[in-house]
């Protein structure tokens, strides 16, 4: 097994049983940390691939940020009376099944495609990550990261005029 | 820089779990938070496909679209989060089954 390999496998398992947990915890808390950890795993499966700003980016964005915005809500509402419930819907079973069938669906659908893909050519992304990143970002996808910041500074307003006691 | 020894299809497998959890996460759970941390996963499949594929063309449009993907999740937690503490306020649970002010 080649260090590619193992590396692959390693944060592979890790992103999907710390989903599969996140999924099934009773309490909030510990499917929040689970999370994290499977988008740390992720941020590994993005060093991987050559995504060196991307990973840089889930850490610090999504581990950093988004996450410890969840951690916050949790802490601000109240976890006793809701652990105490049914943590699973009417139609659990119904939907699960629905689910698994999309999943397999896709599946089949990888499985009886396979071998279209090309193998990983030897098409380099460029060395400088960071650099081709940004430089596609400010010339080519100018009007996209505009709306992008537009759309930010509208969720902000939307979530204080959410939280406040008085409108 | 050796070249990547593993196939894309690998990465489409990884994304496709961690979507399928995602999406049994969304339709059983009845906590809202829980709820909006699987979508939260459901994005980050969606980011390690874009950025797979990003790879195997060797173009870095693919890496441009998963910012904007995070730029989306980091947006729809905000709100998403403020709906849940003003709703918290108003009626003291966190169950989506129990969201029914709209219905009579």
């Amino acid at each position: 097994m080649t260090p590619d390999k193992f590396l692959f496998a390693f944060f592979s398992a890790l992103a999907v049983a710390s989903a599969v947990m996140m999924v099934t915890r009773r309490n909030i808390v510990h499917g929040a940390v689970y999370l994290i950890t499977t988008l740390l795993a992720t941020a590994g499966i993005f060093l991987q691939l050559d995504a060196e700003f991307l990973f840089v980016v889930q850490i610090i964005l999504y581990v950093g940020g988004i996450m410890v915005l969840f951690v916050f809500v949790i802490m601000l509402v109240n976890l006793d009376v809701s652990m105490r419930l049914v943590q699973f819907n009417h139609q659990r079973f119904v939907a699960g099944t629905l689910a698994l069938i999309l999943g397999a669906q896709v599946f089949l659908a990888f499985r009886l495609g396979r071998g279209v893909l090309p193998h990983p050519a030897q098409l380099a992304l460029s060395p400088k990550n960071t650099e081709a990143v940004g430089d596609a970002l400010f010339t080519h996808y100018m009007l996209p990261f505009e709306i992008a910041s537009i759309l930010l500074l509208v969720a902000m307003i939307g979530a204080v005029v959410m939280a406040k006691r008085r409108v | 820089m050796p070249p990547a020894m593993i196939s894309p299809e690998h990465y489409l497998m990884l994304s496709l779990a961690l979507f399928t959890i995602g999406v049994i996460g969304v339709l059983t759970r009845r906590n809202v938070i829980i709820i909006l941390m699987s979508i939260e996963l459901i994005l980050n499949a969606v980011n390690i496909n874009l950025v797979a594929f990003s790879r195997l063309w060797g173009d870095v449009n693919g890496q441009v679209f998963a910012i904007f993907i995070i730029t989306d999740a980091a947006a729809e937690a905000a709100v998403g989060l403020g709906i849940i503490l003003a709703f918290f306020r108003n009626r003291e649970t966190l169950l989506a089954d129990e969201m029914d002010l709209l219905k009579w």
